[in-house]
């Protein structure tokens, strides 16, 4: 056996670190397999303008625009319902058989296949609730899709805040409601926005729960009401790739790069914001 | 003496575990009061009791009554946010929010809206004042609360309750993570502080409660078992257990 805890040291570091580097080495390569391919189709046009001649000249334009209403309107249902259940659960709910069991539903939920919360949507949303193919039944399926991220990171970030603040806050006077408005929140908010970067991520991302509920395969135009059908990234990158034949491969990268570069400046915002917020408060 | 707590035969109990048993004692207004007494006697309990901080536990009960002010706080109507707001805490561990010292200071003020934002500057000053940080902190109200060394810490955590206007302040070993100087340097406002407030302290230190106190109370296992003058307890002890405690038999 070897006795030298130097090498031990040493042979424990390299294999922790060649475990990091194969981790992220994929994601390096996807990056760096996307900008190559994809940087060449990239022009204020294809930004800028409506796809043409059945996707295969003009631009992306209301796929860009669909996603980040699709985007917009996941966090005004998702952002609101998750963080005041999350609330609820960690703050009031009494810690009984019922409480349990809707967390652990909570957690199974975020394991359910994106393609069943398109279907469920589809007979919610688009059939029962009559609300069409639209971005309303889109964004609320993203948001149903969203909370037990939501949820979750919100009930983690509320519990780390140390029991001892709330126990000042109390004993200065200060009701239940108003500690956690004054005291807790503002404590849980970067924790929080945690939560947003990923459902951000997820719903601009997911291909399955638009499927049935908003996306449309081919509308050179914008959305003009939440009762409208809309393009999305993720399915018309889906489309010009399976569906569409002779589309340039260019034109297939730039798309994925453009969804990628929409999904990392919003994950960008919400770190700066964060961390303005931590540098405010920290313990 | 006038009491401002009056505790008449108090219990309470964690779950089925009897921790205060028929306690009775009176807290003379405008003086010291401390309780002294071996580790897990009950003395936190019983400050707690006295602005219900143990409604925070689970599965807590309680006989018997606990009067400040001439109001039985386990009443069902008692308002515990007017409660605590009469009866302040400072706690073992100096436990500033990781806020400003301006905002520490201004904390209750701005949540109760208990006065303008034209008025907050001379609200900072008369409590830093009144805990001696004024001289030292004046220049540095927009620094982190957590930047200060622990006693300025526990004196900004005291200093914070004042604009709440307590007529209590309860302390639970105000001093057990401070070193001797500073100790000495908290004994020494609580000394200005009687003036005005009514003090009751925890403390497992009888070297402190005999410095800083009017009268002591000594608790074991959940009894009152002694309560008196400080003076009397330290000299002339009544009970044979205050005395045994005291002369460093058990403890
Ligand atoms: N939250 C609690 N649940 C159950 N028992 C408790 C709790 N807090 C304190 N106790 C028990 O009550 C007794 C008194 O505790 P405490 O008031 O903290 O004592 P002291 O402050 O004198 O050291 C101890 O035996 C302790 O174990
Ligand atoms: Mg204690």
């Amino acid at each position: 056996m070897i006795k030298n805890p130097y090498f031990r040291e040493r042979i424990a570091f390299t294999l922790l670190f060649i475990a990091t580097a194969i981790v992220v080495l994929p994601v390096i390569c996807i990056l760096f397999f996307i900008v190559k391919e994809g940087w060449h189709a990239i022009s204020w046009e294809f930004l800028s303008q409506m796809p043409r001649k059945g996707m295969r000249e003009g631009g992306i334009f209301p796929a860009i625009v669909g996603t980040l209403y699709l985007v917009f309107g996941t966090l005004v249902f998702a952002l609101p319902l998750g963080i005041l259940s999350a609330i609820y659960l960690s703050e009031y709910a009494k810690d009984n058989f019922l409480t349990r069991m809707v967390k652990l539903a909570i957690i199974n939920l975020a394991g359910v296949p994106s393609v069943v919360y398109g279907l469920f949507g589809l007979g919610i949303f688009v059939v029962f609730l009559k609300f069409g193919s639209s971005l309303l039944a889109g964004s609320m399926t993203l948001a149903i899709m969203v909370l037990p991220i939501i949820i979750t990171t919100t009930r983690e970030a509320l519990d780390s805040v140390p029991q001892s603040f709330r126990q000042v806050s109390y004993s200065l006077g200060v009701s239940k409601w108003d500690t956690i408005r004054h005291v807790v929140l503002p404590h849980a908010l970067p924790g929080i926005l945690t939560g947003m970067i990923l459902a951000v991520s997820r719903a601009a991302g997911e291909t399955a729960p638009i499927l049935f509920t908003v996306a449309a395969f081919y509308l050179p135009r914008l959305p003009k009401s939440i009762f409208d059908q809309a393009m999305a990234l993720p399915y018309h990158l889906y489309v010009i790739s399976t569906q569409v034949p002779n589309i340039k491969l260019e034109v297939r990268y730039g798309t994925a790069l453009v969804l990628l570069m929409i999904v990392l400046s919003l994950n960008l915002i919400a770190i700066i914001v964060r961390a303005h917020f931590r540098k405010k408060r920290k313990w | 003496m006038s009491a401002i707590i009056q505790t008449r035969n108090f219990n309470l109990f964690y779950g089925t575990f009897h921790a205060l048993k028929d306690v009775n004692i009176d807290i003379p207004k405008n003086m010291i009061t401390s309780m002294i007494g071996p580790s897990g006697c009950g003395k936190s309990t019983l400050l707690r009791a006295y602005n219900r901080m143990n409604d925070l536990l689970e599965d807590v009960s309680v006989n018997g009554e606990v009067i400040v002010d001439g109001k039985n706080v386990n009443d069902p109507g008692m308002d515990l946010v007017e409660l605590r707001k009469k009866v302040g805490m400072v706690f073992q561990r100096p436990n500033p929010f990781p806020l400003s010292v301006a905002e520490n200071v201004l904390f209750s003020v701005k949540i109760h809206r208990s006065a303008a934002p034209k008025e907050y500057g001379d609200i900072i000053e008369k409590s830093l004042k009144a805990v001696d940080l004024w001289d030292g902190l004046k220049d540095k109200l927009n620094t982190s609360a957590l930047n200060l060394s622990l006693e300025q810490q526990q004196r900004l955590c005291i200093a914070r309750l004042l604009p709440v206007k307590p007529d209590i302040l309860l302390m639970d070993e105000p001093c057990s993570a401070l070193d001797p100087i500073a100790t000495g340097h908290i004994e020494e406002l609580m000394h200005h502080l009687k003036a005005n407030y009514t003090i009751v302290i925890v403390t497992h230190n009888m070297q402190q409660a005999a410095r800083v106190s009017d009268y002591t109370a000594y608790l074991y296992l959940g009894n009152l078992i002694e309560y008196d003058l400080t003076k009397k307890i330290f000299t002339v002890p009544k009970d044979r257990r205050t005395e045994d405690y005291l002369s460093g038999k058990f403890g």
